[in-house]
């Protein structure tokens, strides 16, 4: 090889090529899709919240993309049917995920409603599900002697309580358990266009 | 959209069957090293080079070579060399102390984020400790900062031997070093205050990434002048994997990062096309230039078949760029993309048997060497891992064996062996031959670097293999719903345990590394004169 003009204009087009069929292309196929009747857009605490799923980086240990019955038992444990790309329509960025360290959370609002759930196991994982290892968030939340009017005190199992402190939810703690409650998409998938699914 | 893939699938392969016969019928394939030998001056074929090695151990290698005292190389193209040397020797000494530096935070953030993972309340009131920020610290320091030092301080390096010519603009390229470290110290304080893009690889700001871009873009100004002032007529494949790789990722970098375009299902498209990439059109092409280059070179033996070396390029630009949504099966992103995915990284077999082929050819009849040679252990094995971890994750993208392996811990394993085993195997190797000629001056005790060497190795080994065992399980009891999902988590508790024994041993490695780099560099230990090792012009000669 002697000159590097084939080079240059080899590697261009390879990577134009590479770039054609992941990139561009799934863009114009997937630019019009449209969300399903049921998907709601975000509220603004949701949208805190979900800033704060990317802050703690959630997304290296859950994913939330359910796979369809016929490849894993997805559905079986509850986290929902196979999710299409109009579900997806509020979210930039992605969180699409690629670890189950964690379950699935593409549905976690829906299995798990309550909020008081979400504060405490966010506090202190092990207080609810024994064995996990998710990493505790406890910067998330105040220890204090009495809670400030308007304040949300978490109600802790009595051995992981601070004895005679309170625990209450920082501003952030509660987005972060708003988006996760938000987390539902057991809407029926029908209406997405045909080609957005799988 | 399938008719088009099949129908174009279809005269691919015919286009390919006939360049095969026309291949077959002209002798292409033919052992012939003609541009192979551009790398050697004349006279200089059969004798080895290992600036690493210590003097009894060189004479051991002359030895295997069969040949010493019997090649005299031509003088002035050994002194035209070392002014090649000479002219990029800052240069690459910024770059490989920052790779050092890069290296060891990475490695601490790594082994944080693995002990984190089965003692989840330790440090857990740090928050920018908490795992998601440590394990995110560790990959951009090795991606943005180790691997990308290393290779393009080698790559630096290497042009001006490669071109026989000097560095040109060399103080553009440290520009950019400083840019790119500056948007590095920026983009991980970033991270570590819960500032992230928030997709995997592609978390620093883009506000961030501009200085990224920037220091890239100078960084290449001197490649681009050096090759216009080549002296030579070929250009080594060595040059072709640099200059490949320097031009895409700015491309990929670009196209990751720029706000506002991508959304939903097409960002996560677009995030595994740049993520694979990076790993596929940046790091492999940095890690086998400097196997094709250093191999040889060490050995004293040209590449065997150099047509294969060139068709292993051009099937890797091919097939590498189109394989990143194999890491989304299973998701909602449009299925043909999928299949093309895991067929093109099925395909990625034939330029890593086009490479494997190569390196066993050229290594044939002298492994002794490997026993004397302590930059081309890191060398071979880079190369071993190279095929070892691709042919893994050809059958890891198939539908039937990435069902079990995704979301578990065994894509972490492949991950590393990947980017550690062969990559940063690789450039480790080429630093050691590097830097006795950039200082000037010998590693101060060999020794150490046999114990870098089995360190890393047994740590690579530990490493891969808990994890391999361990997300093979832990992806079976999550494929089956009987079992709750707990206990896909407490199995596997011993096989983390063990990975950070095995991240603890290549930490370990590292801090050897780093101790015996700087030992040479402030001339600590005992200096050994090396009249063989460094060509000085007649005269000057100690």
């Amino acid at each position: 090889m002697r000159s590097e003009k084939p080079l240059v204009a080899g590697a261009l087009v390879m990577i134009g090529i590479a770039g054609l069929l992941l990139v561009a292309i799934p863009y114009v196929q997937l630019k019009d899709v449209q969300p399903p009747k049921g998907l709601k857009p975000y509220t603004s605490s949701q949208l805190r919240g979900r800033e704060e799923y990317i802050r703690q980086g959630c997304l290296y240990c859950h994913s939330q993309q359910p796979r369809d019955r016929r490849q894993a038992p997805d559905a079986e444990r509850g986290w929902g049917r196979p999710s299409v790309a109009g579900d997806y329509y509020y979210d930039r960025p992605h969180l699409l995920g690629t670890m189950r360290t964690g379950p699935d959370l593409m549905n976690i609002g829906a299995r798990q409603p309550s909020i008081d759930w979400h504060l405490g196991h966010l506090y202190q994982p092990r207080a609810y599900v024994p064995g996990s290892i998710m990493p505790p968030y406890g910067f998330l939340f105040d220890v204090k002697e009495k809670a400030d009017p308007g304040e949300r005190v978490l109600s802790l199992p009595p051995e992981f309580a601070p004895k005679g402190m309170v625990v209450v939810a920082q501003p952030r703690a509660l987005d972060l358990a708003n988006y996760l409650i938000a987390l539902d998409r057991t809407y029926p998938a029908i209406d997405a266009p045909a080609d957005a699914k799988r | 959209m399938a008719t088009v893939i099949l129908l174009s699938a279809f005269i691919i392969s015919i286009v390919a069957l006939v360049f095969f016969i026309v291949a077959m019928i002209r002798g292409w394939f033919d052992p012939d090293s003609k541009g192979a030998e551009v790398i050697f001056a004349s006279n200089e074929i059969g004798r080895p080079e290992d600036p690493a090695a210590s003097p009894e151990a060189r004479r051991a290698l002359e030895h295997d070579a069969g040949a010493a005292g019997a090649h005299a190389p031509d003088e002035d193209e050994l002194g035209a060399r070392a002014a090649a040397d000479r002219s990029s020797n800052t240069i690459t000494f910024v770059f490989m102390c920052c790779a050092i530096v890069w290296l060891l935070a990475a490695s601490f953030a790594g082994l944080t984020a693995s002990i984190k993972l089965h003692e989840p309340d330790w440090l857990g009131a740090y928050e920018w400790l908490t795992f998601g920020r440590i394990r995110t610290l560790h990959l951009n320091a090795l991606g943005y900062g180790f691997l990308p030092m290393a290779g393009l301080g080698l790559a630096v390096w290497l042009l001006p031997r490669l071109l026989k010519t000097t560095l040109v603009g060399g103080n553009f390229a440290l520009l950019g070093a400083i840019l790119w470290n500056a948007g590095l110290i920026a983009g991980l304080g970033a991270i570590a205050a819960g500032i992230s893009d928030g997709m995997e690889w592609l978390e620093m700001p883009w506000q961030v990434d501009i200085l990224l871009v920037v220091g890239g873009a100078f960084v290449a100004i001197p490649l681009v002048l050096t090759l216009r002032q080549r002296k030579v007529d070929h250009l080594y494949v060595s040059v072709w994997y640099m200059g490949a790789a320097l031009f895409w990722f700015p491309v990929l970098f670009l196209v990751g990062n720029v706000p506002g375009v991508h959304f939903g299902v097409q960002q996560a498209a677009m995030n595994w096309w740049y993520g694979h990439n990076a790993l596929g059109l940046f790091f492999t092409p940095l890690a086998l230039a400097t196997i094709y280059y250093f191999l040889p070179k060490v050995m004293g033996t040209p590449v065997k078949s150099y047509a294969l070396s060139l068709l292993g390029f051009w099937t890797l630009a091919f097939f590498y760029g189109q394989v990143g949504a194999h890491h989304l099966i299973g998701s909602p992103v449009p299925s043909w993309l999928i299949t093309l995915s895991v067929v093109q990284s099925m395909m990625m077999v034939i330029p890593v048997f086009a490479f494997s082929v190569n390196q066993f050819y050229t290594m044939r009849g002298k492994l002794r060497m490997l026993i004397h040679s302590p930059t081309l252990r890191f060398l071979a094995f880079g190369g071993l891992m190279y095929a070892a971890s691709s042919v893994q994750g050809s059958f890891e993208a198939l539908r039937s064996v990435n069902t079990v392996t995704h979301f578990t811990h065994y894509t972490v394993g492949h991950a590393h062996l990947g980017l550690y085993g062969f990559v940063a195997m690789a450039l480790f190797g080429g630093m050691y031959f590097v830097m006795p000629r950039v200082v000037q001056r010998e590693w101060p005790y060999p020794k150490l670097i046999l114990v870098h060497f089995w360190l890393s190795v047994s740590g690579i080994s530990v490493y891969f293999i808990a994890m391999t065992f361990g997300g093979w399980f832990q992806g079976l009891a999550m494929l089956d719903a009987a079992r709750p999902f707990m206990e896909s988590v407490t199995l596997t508790l011993p096989y983390l345990k063990a990975r950070s024994i095995g991240g603890g041993l290549m930490t370990l490695a590292h801090i050897v590394f780093a101790a015996h780099f700087v030992a040479m560099v402030l001339k600590l230990g005992p200096t050994r004169d090396a009249p063989a090792l460094f060509y000085q012009p007649k005269g000057e000669r100690a």
